[in-house]
């Protein structure tokens, strides 16, 4: 069984295909380990084991009548649970809608079913995607697989910290401002934020919508290729839809060798690497440098202009857009009403009141506020300025370097407790994945270390728009160099 | 000396396209249906849905901007409006602010001595919102999302209008134009076109503008009319007693024929708007823009034109029936089918307008086939059928699209063409009438047109008048001295022999 928890999803799905494996089995040996983990882990909202089971016995039928062809048919996945699931409810981690089950399903799920994946549950997150750990959820608080009194980062914790315990091979999170990339680097597993556009959004209960992104996270780069090239491509029930630029990930592009880094010329920001970083994770960094440059890398230092812009341009466009975003939940159609028996206005006010955590509150009125008349020029267009001015400079970088290497986030893993009550330093520590959102680039996101406190470090490739196979080929290069990344649950004998 | 006063009126129209699905999602965009079954996850705003930009929207639009002679914002995009109302399921509008796709056009319309050139400040697209249905007796409201997503084009005047003849005027021209371009029905009463109407008053030569009201809920040119003249009095007694208008909105009341100001929910309305995540820019290229003008269709002025020279109708009869397209048309295709341009116009504007102002129906409502108005014209100008009967044949057409041939056989209309049978009714007439065929030989020619009538009542009216005025004239004329004692029968065997 534990081999079966540390296939690789393609293997997986190899072994699935050619009924070496049968897909209940493998669904069941997940579900087991979730029933076993769960208890410590608390990485999801919800499990239907019945359902999960049901659909594997028919995806196994369909592969073998020639229906589900797919390299992950039969594969399970775990779904952030802000996406939306036909009949599932989906909760977005609030009290809001704690009780909304969707009419459809979002068009990843679709592709994914389509596919012959088979959904396990929805993890758990911070409320509406709004946090750096998990915290905000009002549900259960998940803690990191490395070290429970951890947390998994966020706010796609619970994909996360599913995929690093082992309760699933495959995880699908969300990423606005660093949040697949922040906790996967904090559970020590691969996490891909496409390049805005190539995943669709439908169905993504919205964030912040010119910078949310669905994307995979996985144990190892190619998990993260191989769930990327199966929700990625053109919809059009999304207008901000792209397509993918052309081109797969095809299987050999990640049998490279690591000689293959030979004339690639690797950027790292100046900015990423000084103030009010943890000298553990820097050395983490400058250390996975050195080993690229020894196998033939052209690594060089610069500086990224505006990189002092991306925190306060960040927060005021993604608040601005949650404020709007937001405004549906409001008790009339879905999700909570108060009981108090008022007239409609008040009845708005009170739901919200009661509906929201204070995070969510919080970036509401912000958002509110910067788009309010008299200051939208000051604040809102200020902030859309910086960022074209941002997308600028990654540009004059991309022509100089074909990736860009940073650290995911200034520290490890902080204690669970020690983050919410200090807001403003919870928002800075988004400092180097938030540009990534702004400009709408792609990045991998996969551990290079552990520090001394036994907690995994994350490290990004950063690429140009639409490079998300050249992002992933090189974190794959660099992934066969630094070698196996143990599984936490292995460390802890869970 | 009393002061003169001036109105400055502006308004705001909301037109309902008639796209077949709605603005941002495949929903259908018709009028109507059980409550909430024209729905989806868009439309009603549930949560991961996203908006697709409905193209003929963008079309549509376009057309109506040149046509209104606008300028075409080639990069436009989608405002958020944030509001919070039970109708609108995302609590914000998709509308434009800052870029809307059409600005700075115009429309003249008919003034005292020519026409008026009334500005056009901006056109925008937009979403309709749902429908708030309160019920009473359980005292609760529901909401109806059908129309919700419906697309509109909000048209914004300048303040450009002075009395309500020339907002009526503006309006009806802008209906017609719509009406033309086939993008809506612009009907007052079902929403399709809304009209909000901003008023104030100022002294006459002054340059500025007074304070402005707006007022809303107008479903009628009628209750429009009223509440223009309402608001002016209103305002003007308010300045003449030295007393400030407030800038508010008022919302009209039909049956108590005044406006009253509405609540305002806040202080100040904040809409917060700011450019929508969800949908790109629009982008209109030159060659779209092209190509929209090459198909727009002929307006009512160059048809009139054309109709005067083609079928060399009277100025004045062309410029009626081109009032409305749907009459214009049905004009034109009747005209070619039956060869006769000027009859059908009389048969359209006489009874036709006739019948549409007694059933208080509008031209746009008339939807008979033209072939069938072309055969009555030629079975009447055939003899076939009189003028009387011909008028019941066409409201039967009006009402119900009958097929006039069978219809005027099935009823027993037809004109009957044997002579014989008009022989025997005008003998028959003359034998019983001796008073009158005396007089007329002795020059009262008046009574002639008594006996007509004699003869076609005989005939329960199936005879051509025209045809039995020819043949008792004859009649009369060639028996002067024939007593009139003599049988009827042994008149017509002589008529047989004289015959043969």
């Amino acid at each position: 069984m534990e081999d079966l928890l540390r296939m690789p999803a393609r293997e997986l799905g190899r072994k699935i295909r050619e009924g070496e494996l049968k897909a209940p089995d493998v669904a069941g040996c997940y579900l087991e380990r979730i029933r076993k983990a769960e208890p410590h882990i608390h990485a999801f909202i919800s499990v239907d084991e019945g359902k999960a089971a049901a659909r594997a016995k028919e995806v196994e039928e369909g592969i073998r009548e020639g229906r589900y062809r797919g390299p992950l048919a039969g594969v399970p996945v775990a779904v952030k649970d802000n996406i939306c699931t036909k009949g599932i409810r989906t909760t977005c981690g609030s009290r809001m809608l704690e009780n909304f089950v969707p009419s459809y399903d979002a068009e990843v799920v679709s592709r994914m079913e389509r596919q012959g994946m088979i959904l396990l549950g929805k993890t758990n997150m911070d409320e509406f995607a709004m946090g750096s750990t998990t915290e905000t959820s009002v549900f259960e608080t998940t803690v990191n697989p490395w070290n429970k009194r951890h947390v998994p980062g966020g706010s796609s914790g619970g994909s996360c910290a599913a995929v690093a315990s082992g309760e699933v091979p495959l995880a699908l999170g969300s990423d606005t401002g660093g949040s697949i990339r922040q906790p996967a680097a904090y559970c020590g597993v691969c996490g891909l934020k496409p390049t805005y556009g190539t995943v669709s959004r439908y169905g993504l209960i919205a964030y912040a919508s010119s910078l949310d992104q669905i994307g995979p996270v996985g144990r190892t780069v190619d998990d993260c290729a191989v769930l990327y090239e199966a929700i990625a491509g053109t919809d059009e029930k999304d207008s901000t839809s792209t397509g993918t630029g052309g081109g797969r990930c095809s299987e050999d592009v990640f049998l490279t060798e690591p000689g293959c880094l030979k004339g690639m010329r690797i950027g790292i920001p100046r900015e990423y690497l000084s103030d009010g970083i943890d000298e553990e994770v820097k050395n983490a960094i400058t250390d996975a440098v050195r080993l690229m440059e020894a196998n033939g890398a052209d690594a060089e230092y610069f500086s990224l202009e505006m990189a002092e812009y991306a925190i306060p341009a960040y927060y005021i466009i993604a608040c601005a857009e949650a404020s709007s975003n937001l405004e549906r939940f409001d008790g009339v159609k879905y999700g909570y009403r108060s009981r108090a028996d008022a007239e409609l206005h008040e009845m708005y006010k009170k739901s919200r009141q009661e509906g929201f955590g204070e995070e969510v509150k919080r970036r509401i009125l912000l958002g509110s506020f910067v788009l309010s008349s008299g200051y939208y020029d000051a604040y809102y267009l200020k902030a859309l300025k910086a960022k074209a001015l941002m997308k600028e400079a990654f540009d004059r970088a991309f022509e100089k370097y074909d990736c860009i290497v940073a650290p995911a986030s200034p520290t490890t893993a902080p204690e669970v407790g020690t983050s919410l009550s200090d807001p403003l330093k919870m928002y800075l520590s988004d400092i180097y994945t938030v540009s990534v959102n702004l400009c709408g680039l792609p990045a991998v996101s996969l551990p290079c270390a552990v520090d001394s406190r036994g907690l995994p470090v994350g490290m990004q490739f950063i690429g140009a728009r639409f490079q998300d196979r050249k992002v992933l080929r090189t974190a794959a290069v660099y992934e066969q160099l630094r070698g196996t990344f143990p599984a936490a649950w292995e460390k802890e004998g869970m | 000396m009393a002061r003169q006063y001036e109105t400055v009126i502006g308004l705001e129209v909301h037109i309902e396209l008639s796209t077949e699905t709605k603005i941002f999602c495949g929903c259908s965009a018709k009028f109507g249906g059980a409550p909430n079954t024209h729905t989806c996850p868009v439309c009603t705003g549930m949560p991961g849905s996203l908006p697709v930009l409905n193209e003929k929207v963008v079309e549509y639009a376009l057309r109506l901007g040149l046509a209104a002679n606008c300028k075409i914002n080639q990069y436009c995009r989608f405002d958020r409006k944030n509001y919070f109302y039970p109708d609108n399921p995302q609590n914000y509008q998709i509308s434009q602010l800052y870029l809307p796709i059409c600005y700075d056009g115009y429309l003249d319309i008919p003034a005292a001595g020519g026409t008026k050139r009334i500005r056009i400040h901006e056109m925008h697209m937009e979403e309709d919102a749902g429908k708030l249905l309160h019920d009473e007796w359980e005292d609760c409201s529901l909401v109806d999302y059908n129309r919700s997503g419906v697309p509109l084009v909000e048209i914004v005047s300048e303040p450009d209008m002075r009395t309500a003849e020339e907002v009526i005027a503006y309006l009806e021209k802008l209906r017609m134009v719509c009406r033309y371009l086939e993008i809506s029905d612009c009907k007052l009463q079902e929403g399709s076109m809304r009209v909000d109407v901003n008023l104030s008053v100022r002294e006459a030569g002054s340059s500025e503008l007074g304070v402005r009201t707006e007022m809303k809920n107008l479903n009628s040119f009628k209750a429009i009319a009223h509440a223009i003249e309402g608001e002016r009095e209103r305002q003007t007694e308010l300045l003449e007693e030295g007393r400030k208008v407030v800038q508010e909105t008022r919302r009209w009341d039909d049956n108590k024929e005044t406006s009253f100001a509405m609540r305002s929910k806040e202080d100040a309305k904040d809409y917060r708007y700011f450019p929508d995540p969800d949908l790109p820019p629009v982008l209109i290229s030159r060659d779209m823009i092209r190509e929209l003008r090459g198909r727009q269709p002929e307006f009512k002025e160059e048809r009139a034109r054309r109709y005067q020279e083609e079928y060399k109708l009277p100025a004045y009869d062309a410029g009626l029936l081109t009032q409305s397209k749907r009459l214009a048309d049905i004009f034109e295709d009747t005209a070619k089918l039956s060869g006769h341009p000027k009859k059908t116009a009389n048969w359209l504007m006489g009874e036709g307008l006739r019948i549409l102002k007694e059933k208080g129906m509008e031209p746009e409502e008339l939807t008979f086939t033209p072939r069938h108005l072309a055969d009555l014209i030629q079975a009447a100008e055939r003899g076939e059928i009189s003028q009387k009967n011909a008028r019941t044949v066409f409201e039967q057409i009006v009402e119900s699209d009958i097929e006039p041939l069978a219809y005027m056989k099935e009823q027993g209309l037809m004109t009957v063409s044997d002579s014989d049978a008009v022989h025997t009714a005008i003998e028959e007439v003359l034998a019983e009438n001796q008073k009158a065929v005396e007089e007329y030989r002795s020059g009262k020619e008046k009574v002639l047109g008594f006996l007509v009538g004699q003869v076609m009542r005989k005939m329960k009216g199936k005879a051509d008048p025209g045809k039995v005025n020819e043949l008792l004239d004859e009649a009369l004329r060639k028996q002067p001295h024939m007593f009139l004692m003599k049988g009827v029968q042994e008149e017509s065997n002589r008529r047989k022999t004289d015959d043969a």
